[in-house]
């Protein structure tokens, strides 16, 4: 009660069930059948001219700047070498083009070697006759260097350890390096694009480095429209 | 005869009036060479009755300070100095930079570095510069820290302090690229991936700072928009709030520096 005897002596801008019709709310120059104010409508109007005009040019800025994440790349093959030139037991480093037109910081390096059927015994594998694996470590993106004598990948930066197969056996990396697609055209070994595996060599479209596979990591890290596939 | 009221004389038009005197005159006329004395004050007065700026400069600048203010007080002016020597070398850089990702880049680095007179210099002062910027931003960050100057009213400056941190890191973090050497490369892989690890976004954040998905020719010229008009802009925008909170809030006492004693106020005396 104390409420409403409130808003009906002061004012009723606060009275709970005020009119609709500007001219019951005793409002100074109201027109007949007038529910809106020139005053409210004037500033309603001013303000969504000006989101529209600030909308106008923020939204394509940032669409703009973020539209590569959506883009998708499409892939290529990138001849790396001969028949010849491969063998079962070892790792042959070839550098070729990832990204055109940006020179020598568009290229990376993968090791290749023959499909080798005493130690490639995973099913997925089967169809490859090439085994091309990244050099680029699972961990933050370094490059990984075949050590011969000691059979292993390693990482000069922070210490990653891979076996033959491009599997983590030390230090930080979160899941096993990643490979090429490879096919025979003739006698020509191509490369094509990139994909993730994790710790049992499952297949997975491209991931970052850093970004692990194993249980919910395919998930919290997802395949990006940007990723080139198969 | 009772003296009747008198009316007031109407005023003189306006054009038969004299003039009044200009503020800058004060009534007192004086040769060309008392005028081109006064010149600097002439100008400066100029200004100020068509900005009333005089009265903002004196507010920034004569304020009272606490007793014990001393030398860790200067951090965050010596900061805003690495910063502004920062954008100086760093406008006179870009009008020899090229965001060339093809060896460009390099190039005019090497080209800046070796054959424009100075450039040695002028690019050392922004590289080794750029360091200082970030120790001095962490003393600063330490003084106000240990002096307890980040309490209340003050919370707002610290949080705007750590925002002008965070940008200085991106400025730090997409510098590094513009080299484009061995070093400048590797540290930007690393520094994207590292982006990469965080879940769900951190992927689509490392395709916004690449362009794409993998490193490509937009990366560079990406990095360096963001290190030359995005952030240099939010952070001179910053510093002036800042600032502004400085002013307004006042300094604080170092933290030994103990009250005046007022005896007549001793509980223990009365």
């Amino acid at each position: 009660m104390a409420a409403r005897y409130c808003s009906q002596s002061v004012s009723d801008k606060h009275a709970k069930h005020k009119s609709k019709y500007t001219a019951d709310r005793m409002i100074p120059g109201a027109f007949e059948g007038e529910t809106v104010t020139r005053r409210r409508f004037m500033t309603g109007t001013a303000h969504t001219a000006g989101a529209i005009a600030a909308g106008a040019f923020a939204l394509p800025a940032l669409g703009f700047a973020i539209g590569p994440i959506f883009k998708s790349t499409p892939h290529h093959w990138e001849t790396v070498g001969t028949e010849t030139d491969f063998n079962e037991d070892n790792y042959v480093p070839v550098t070729f083009t990832l990204t055109p037109g940006i020179g020598e910081a568009g290229k990376t390096t993968a090791y290749v070697r023959k499909f080798n059927p005493r130690i490639d015994t995973d099913p997925s594998d089967k169809d490859s006759k090439y085994i091309a694996i990244s050099s680029r470590c699972a961990h933050l993106g370094c490059p990984v260097r075949w050590v011969d004598a000691a059979e292993r990948f390693i990482c000069p930066c922070h210490g990653g350890v891979y076996d033959l197969l491009g599997r983590r056996v030390g230090g930080p990396p979160v899941r096993p390096l990643d490979r090429f697609y490879t096919r025979l055209e003739g006698e020509f070994v191509q490369i094509g694009p990139r994909f993730s595996v994790n710790s049992e060599l499952k297949r997975f479209s491209p991931r970052d480095p850093g970004e692990p596979l194993d249980g919910i990591g395919q998930y919290l890290y997802p395949s990006r429209p940007s990723a080139q596939k198969l | 005869m009772p003296k009747l009221p008198k009316l007031p004389a109407p005023p003189l038009p306006a054009a038969l009036q004299a003039p009044p005197p200009r503020p800058s005159e004060n009534g007192r006329k004086g040769g060309p060479i008392e005028d081109a004395k006064e010149a600097g004050i002439s100008v400066v007065d100029w200004v100020d009755e068509r900005t009333s700026l005089s009265g903002a400069g004196r507010w920034m600048l004569f304020r009272k300070v606490p007793k014990g203010t001393n030398w860790f007080y200067t951090l965050g002016s010596a900061t805003m100095f690495a910063f502004l020597s920062q954008a100086v070398t760093g406008v006179f850089l870009a009008m020899y930079y090229r965001p060339d990702p093809a060896g460009g880049a390099y190039e005019s680095i090497r080209h800046v570095t070796n054959e424009v007179f100075l450039g040695q210099f002028v690019r050392g002062m922004h590289k080794w510069g750029s360091s200082v910027m970030v120790i001095l931003i962490f003393l600063h960050m330490g003084r106000t820290f240990f002096f307890g100057a980040y309490k209340y009213p003050r919370e707002l400056n610290w949080v705007i302090g750590v925002v002008l941190l965070i940008l200085t890191m991106v400025m730090s973090f997409t510098g590094y690229l513009l080299p484009f050497d061995q070093r400048a490369y590797w540290a930007t892989i690393v520094g994207v991936n590292i982006n990469g690890t965080g879940p769900l976004l951190g992927p689509y954040l490392s395709d916004f700072l690449r362009g794409g998905g993998e490193f490509g020719a937009t990366t560079l010229s990406r990095f360096y928009a963001i290190h030359m008009m995005l952030v240099p802009g939010l952070i001179a925008a910053l510093i002036g709030a800042h600032l502004y909170l400085v002013a307004k809030l006042g300094t604080t006492a170092p933290p030994w520096s103990k009250a005046e004693e007022q005896p007549e106020l001793r509980e223990d005396v009365v």
